[in-house]
């Protein structure tokens, strides 16, 4: 348990073959998170549009396991096949390698045909948004370049589909209109990774909010959520994800599912909140809603506030595997499962004078040597106030002397008061003797 | 009568007075350069005279002596009077202070071309403080002083007046040098942190443009931080130089490296680090204040433990501070214990080393005294700043110049410049 989280790369092989193992069992625990072996598909169908695609190919990307490696290429490339996106087709294509047989081939034919047809619809366009802009209609212009957006969205040029939804701000009269120009926006700039641009259209779209629908204002929570995972600010994201209302329902499905938003709020409120705000957590009964979804979440933060480290620990520990699948959180889930254990061992040192290390080891399912090491790390960090008596293997609580320690500071402050002042006041003289020097040269 | 003697008649007669030295002083001065023309006849001259009564004569005299080129024999003879000469002569030389340095220079030059410092360290530190006219003046004197407390190896000598607070300063090399070999000299004596104070002050003095005793005193400044505080960051206090914060990293390219490699808290690296760099280490004589700082990383290393650990076998320490054998840790924890740097006994029974805590419990009346006198000085001090700030304030350049660089007055402050300038 306790190498899981130091290790990375590596450490996953291993979690494959462990899951190979007992997967009957793990299957019963996970419904849909837990994906290694199962569900690819049971995972892509909680998602739609792009990120689907996207989600696929990443998962691909990061198994080695062939089997669920070419299951999620293939359903990649059915997906695709649905829309016109004949960039990404290739690279899938390419990805296949003809492993999965002649129907999921280069389809050249589809290809031309798509684009083609991209090549005539972009013609229209075009042709279409002249016409309005010389009308000068500024709903009509709007459609133009928001139908701009739509199409390049549709094949994958994003960097041109940002920039055209971003044109129809000028035109926008409702905000109606506004709203829907900054989903756009954050839809297209999450696909790209972009997310500072993610934040400042969700506050743009969360000032010309006036008509309260829950729902925009839960996919607002969600991007937001999202932006602050990427900025590592774990404790906002947290925030937000908490405030998504269920009525996000899978109304942001080319985005993100319920699912993850009980995952990644309840991980990243796990490694940033005090016992306080993870207790309303458990209480707060809009994010409940979420958490029924992934019951591992769930019991993972209840056993978190109830000091069952062990089990939510273990919990952790067979999540892991398909975190480190997810393609916004992979990158966090070593720096979060840190966080979660620093804090777990922070907890459970509080309220003793004294503890003993080897029961301690117990309850973290580690080594009393390993406990040591991270003891000795969270103390140097000034985490833990205690000592570690290594002959007994007891763990002290320390309690510092506020006397002395003012004794302490005061002297110290005093001596650097005192140097500062003198060599200040020889600085001073010293400027003054070049400054006369220099008058004098000058007489 | 030949003008050397009666230039002696003339001193002799014209010493007691303070309006006879005066005019004496002025005879002097004319007959300088008949001084200087004539050198080799000067020592039997000298005899004729009294150091203590005729002082003022037998400077100038003994000036234009020393001041001809010399042999190591003639060095020989005149060593021992100058010697007679600072120990006896009277305020009479602070007349023509130019004189004096320049006597004591020649004796400290000649010393040193003796090879016997340590016949100067004495002569000079008298004469230090006769031309002192307080405890916070530099003179000249200082730096040349410190030298020869340096090269003789008395370390303690010089000590004592790097313990005085020096705030008058009339040329700044003199007080650059003062700073620096002083810094050596607390090196020298393991006051670390007094070493740090004073190579600090060089380090941040106002320049121009760089010197090399600054550069010099950087380095040292670098591994001076790195034994006392185990750290050392580059960047200098913003009311540093620009000249200084600029350019003294790149002279100094190895010694930041060093602190870089040290703060990573790895021996091997650090040692490879040292190892690979060696010569230039040697060649700019710092490699025993370089190996101290490697040594020192053990001592941050345990010292850290104790924040950690109540109790820690000495196998556990030597592994955790990457030592050989527990028998070195021992040593290592027994020297630190020794030294005060930490509070703890060693079992040797089972090899258990228990850390305490702080005996200190300031309570005991030496520390009150060592706390009230601490107040006191810093009320001093404060006072002292007080007084300087409104000296500045009043001060005629700092109002022009002030006044000159504000481009739009107040109106208040509207006549102040004109005023000064009239």
């Amino acid at each position: 348990m306790d190498g899981d989280d130091e290790t990375s790369g590596p450490m996953i092989d291993e979690f494959y073959a462990n899951g190979g193992a007992d997967d009957g069992d793990k299957r019963s625990r996970r419904a849909i998170m837990s994906g290694d072996q199962l569900d690819v598909e049971a995972y892509a169908a909680l998602y739609s549009g792009r990120t689907k695609i996207m989600r696929l190919i990443f998962i691909a990307d990061k198994m080695n396991n062939a089997t669920t490696q070419l299951e999620a290429l293939r359903m990649a490339y059915d997906e695709i096949k649905k829309g016109e996106n004949t960039q990404l087709f290739r690279e899938v294509v390419q990805k296949i390698d003809g492993r999965l047989g002649a129907s999921y081939g280069m389809d050249t034919a589809w290809c031309e045909a798509v684009d083609r047809r991209a090549e005539q619809k972009k013609e229209k366009l075009e042709n279409e948004l002249n016409a309005y802009r010389t009308n000068l209609i500024k709903e009509s212009i709007r459609m133009g370049y928001n139908d701009f957006g739509d199409f390049y969205y549709a094949h994958g040029q994003l960097g041109e589909a940002f920039k055209s939804y971003v044109r129809t701000r000028d035109y926008c009269t409702t905000s109606k209109h506004i709203i829907h120009m900054c989903m756009s926006a954050i839809l297209v700039s999450i696909e790209m990774g972009q997310f500072p641009h993610v934040t400042s259209y969700v506050s743009k779209a969360e000032q010309a909010l006036d008509v309260h629908d829950s729902i925009i204002v839960a996919k607002l929570r969600c991007a937001a959520g999202l932006a602050n995972l990427e900025a590592k600010k774990y404790k906002l994201a947290a925030r937000k994800f908490l405030e998504t209302g269920p009525e996000l329902g899978s109304h942001y499905n080319d985005v993100i599912a319920p699912q993850d938003v009980a995952t990644y709020g309840g991980l990243c409120a796990l490694a940033t909140f005090d016992r306080a705000e993870l207790k309303a957590i458990i209480d707060n009964s809009n994010f409940r809603n979420f958490l029924e979804l992934v019951p591992e979440v769930r019991e993972l933060i209840n056993d978190f506030y109830s000091s069952h480290y062990a089990s939510c620990l273990e919990y952790l520990g067979n999540l892991k595997a398909n975190l480190l699948l997810d393609i916004h959180l992979h990158d966090h889930v070593e720096t979060l499962y840190d966080q979660i254990r620093h804090k777990a061992l922070i907890q459970y040192t509080h309220p003793f004078v004294s503890v003993d290390l080897n029961m301690m080891a117990n309850a973290f399912k580690t080594t009393v040597a390993g406990l040591e090491k991270e003891l000795e790390a969270l103390i140097t960090d000034n985490q833990i106030q205690a000592r570690i008596d290594s002959h007994n293997k007891i763990l002290y609580a320390r309690h510092a002397d506020q006397r002395n320690a003012t004794f302490q500071r005061v002297l110290e402050t005093g001596r650097e008061f005192d140097r500062d002042v003198r060599s200040m006041l020889l600085r001073s003289n010293l400027i003054k003797h070049d400054y006369n020097l220099r008058a004098l040269r000058k007489l | 009568m030949d003008p050397l003697e009666a230039l002696v008649a003339q001193i002799q007669g014209l010493s007691s007075t303070s309006s006879d030295v005066n005019r004496l002083h002025s005879i002097l001065k004319q007959a300088d350069d008949l001084l200087r023309s004539k050198s080799t006849r000067l020592p039997p001259l000298l005899t004729q005279l009294d150091p203590s009564i005729h002082s003022l004569g037998f400077l100038y005299i003994l000036d234009a002596y020393m001041t001809s080129p010399i042999t190591k024999t003639q060095a020989e003879t005149a060593v021992p009077i100058a010697t007679r000469f600072i120990v006896a002569c009277s305020d009479q030389i602070r007349l023509a202070p130019e004189k004096f340095l320049s006597v004591c220079r020649r004796l400290k030059d000649q010393v040193m071309l003796l090879e016997t410092p340590i016949r100067g360290v004495a002569p000079l530190f008298t004469a230090l403080r006769k031309v002192q006219v307080s405890a916070e003046h530099l003179t000249p004197l200082h730096s040349e002083f410190l030298l020869l407390c340096l090269l003789s190896k008395c370390y303690k000598t010089g000590l004592s007046i790097l313990d005085d607070d020096v705030f008058e300063v009339n040329h700044p090399r003199d007080f650059f040098l003062y700073c620096y070999y002083g810094g050596m000299i607390c090196i020298g004596m393991k006051c670390f942190q007094k070493a740090l104070d004073l190579l600090h002050n060089v380090v941040t003095a106002p320049m121009s443009v760089i010197n090399a005793i600054a550069v010099e005193a950087y380095k040292k400044y670098i591994l001076v931080s790195l034994i006392r505080n185990g750290q050392f960051s580059t960047s200098l206090p913003k009311y540093s130089s620009s000249a200084a914060q600029r350019n003294l990293k790149n002279f100094c390219q190895p010694y930041v490296e060093l602190a870089n490699t040290y703060g990573n808290g790895k021996i091997a690296e650090l040692e490879a680090f040292v190892k690979t760099n060696e010569e230039k280490f040697e060649s700019d004589s710092n490699l025993g204040l370089v190996k101290q700082a490697v040594s020192s990383m053990y001592k941050r290393n345990i010292q850290r433990l104790t924040q950690t650990y109540l109790t820690l076998s000495l196998q556990d320490i030597a592994n955790t501070v990457q030592l050989n054998s527990p028998k070195e840790a021992e040593m290592h924890v027994l020297q630190m214990i020794q030294d005060g740097e930490i509070y703890a006994t060693i079992n040797q029974k089972d090899g258990m080393v228990r850390f305490l805590e702080d005996p200190e419990q300031y309570k005991t009346c030496e520390m009150i005294e060592h706390i009230d006198s601490s107040i006191q000085r810093i009320m001093a001090l404060s006072r002292k700043l007080t007084a300087m700030d409104e000296q500045i304030s009043c001060d005629q350049l700092y109002l022009s110049k002030a006044g000159r660089e504000r481009q739009r007055y107040d109106f208040d402050d509207f006549d102040v410049p004109q005023k000064f300038n009239i």
